[in-house]
């Protein structure tokens, strides 16, 4: 077990105060604000699109230990937003081009790879290492598990949420502040608010949101300024505008509540409504009628007589298309439903197939009741018949 | 005399992309039911199928929390500005 405090220093080095020499001369650092962040203890929960730019500010700012908690490996599809990896990372582990990226950026910092899952099992053996918890994620259950982890260990939780071009930051799970449960005491069901990964978001937004968390986190360590207790702001990039709610604690909060009711860490998965057979994004509830892309291949060379519908959205049917394919996407179905009137032999797809089961729920309840899902979407048709269609 | 509603990203393919609606309405309540009787597919994400205000659906109006006002019952005038807040989960992929 690694030692849990960091050794307090009394004084910097030489090249300590010439890094930090922009800090060093305002009063609301100083040299006693610089030791507090040289023996702070900060862990990113994600090395993402908000982790990234957590890490490399707090790196920069010279936090005495950063931890990183991931799994991942980096991505094309990840650059253009998580600017801690670049593209020779690609393939890598997450952890290790993080690791790699705050190391030459600031050498005096101690980074610390957490390769694991949060979960339920582990989240308070790791948060007792730390000050704070940035949360970065990207899933409910995830966020769920670290405000409750946070509540019970007495740890802030510095909070940024991302979609498209809107944020949301605030700093939950303070003494005497509202925690994530107060604001939002239960997660919408599955499905019904898309991820970045369906809904895309605007890669410089987790920039904003990112450097609000790690300017809320330095403002903790430091004990200065007004932190975001107690108020959520949100940020609309398309518009620029920032706004600010107020966050109230809820005196019936199941968790930090006058009477809490959850008093351990739970299952998260249950509690956002994900059964663990259907986690795959592909599964849906007519899976076994689902068409395979090889028998759709078949059907498309014979020529047959069938309508193949692509529900996805028209920025997408930009990028690749299966030839033959007629667009609509899933949100005007159900009023253009006229367009394929007659049609009842029918494949649909979108990108994975979790859109097109909805598509295939609705037109069976519509009375097109030979309307079939293409298994895995066209990434499967990518990966299994054109392989040199873009995959996104 | 209309009050604004401020519609966020998630919900504006049920606003015909629309990020603001102007409603008539004295109460929280009543701006939403006006709303939702024209734009009919927001209806089920922000009520349950009794009717009832969906609990991850916050509504705020100005800057706060109409849980810790009158709930639906909030009044409201032309001037306030009310906005639908959802929970949105995105970051690390």
């Amino acid at each position: 077990m690694r030692n849990d405090a960091i050794e307090r220093p009394t004084s910097l080095s030489n090249d300590e105060v010439a890094r930090y020499s922009r800090h060093l001369i305002m009063p609301e650092v100083g040299m006693a604000g610089q030791l507090k962040l040289r023996t702070a203890r900060a862990l990113c929960i994600g090395a993402g699109g908000l982790g990234s730019p957590v890490a490399l500010y707090l790196a920069a700012a010279g936090v005495g230990r950063i931890g990183i908690a991931d799994f991942d490996v980096v991505d094309y599809s990840n650059l253009q937003r998580q600017i801690i990896h670049g593209t020779p990372d690609v393939g890598r582990s997450k952890l290790e081009s993080a690791k790699s990226r705050l190391n030459a950026l600031n050498p005096e910092v101690e980074v610390v790879m957490h390769e694991m899952a949060l979960s339920s099992e582990n989240a308070l053996h790791l948060f007792a290492d730390y000050d704070m918890v940035i949360d970065g994620t990207d899933n409910f259950p995830t966020r769920y598990l670290v405000n409750d982890a946070c509540v019970m260990s007495g740890k802030p939780n510095v909070y940024g949420s991302i979609f498209r071009f809107e944020g949301q930051a605030s700093v939950f799970a303070t003494r005497g502040g509202p925690c994530y449960r107060c604001m939002f005491p239960e997660p919408p069901p599955p499905g019904l608010v898309p991820s970045c990964a369906e809904g895309g978001v605007l890669g410089v937004l987790p920039g904003i949101v990112g450097t609000i968390q790690a300017t809320e986190a330095i403002k903790l360590i430091l004990g200065e300024g007004e932190p975001l207790i107690g108020r959520v702001l949100l940020v609309d990039a398309l518009k620029m505008r920032f706004r600010e709610l107020k966050v109230r604690q809820d005196p019936d909060c199941p968790v930090c509540g006058t009477q809490p009711t959850v008093t351990e860490l739970i299952d998260y998965e249950q509690f956002c409504g994900i059964t663990p057979t259907v986690t795959d994004e592909a599964a849906s509830p007519e899976s076994t009628d689902d068409v395979t892309v090889r028998e759709l291949k078949s059907r498309l060379d014979r020529q047959d007589s069938f309508l193949l519908l692509d529900v996805r959205e028209p920025q997408e049917f930009e990028i690749c298309r299966i030839p033959g394919s007629v667009l609509i996407p899933l949100n005007e179905l159900p009023a253009r439903l006229s367009e394929i009137e007659g049609r009842d032999d029918m494949i649909v797809h979108c990108k994975s197939g979790v859109r097109s089961g909805k598509a295939v729920k609705l037109l069976h309840e519509a009375g097109y009741g030979q309307a079939r899902n293409l298994k895995g979407g066209i990434l499967a048709w990518i990966d299994e018949i054109d392989t040199s269609l873009p995959k996104y | 005399m209309a009050t604004k509603i401020l519609i966020p990203t998630p919900l504006r393919t049920y606003t015909a992309m629309q990020d603001t609606i102007e409603v008539e309405g004295s109460t929280v309540g009543e701006l939403l039911s006006n709303m939702t009787s024209t734009y009919t597919e927001l209806r089920k994400h922000l009520f349950t199928e009794e009717g009832k205000l969906r609990n991850f659906v916050n509504i705020y109006v100005n800057d706060d929390d109409i849980r810790y006002l009158d709930k639906e019952e909030t009044p409201v005038s032309p001037d306030d500005t009310v906005s639908i807040v959802p929970s949105v989960a995105g970051g690390r992929s």
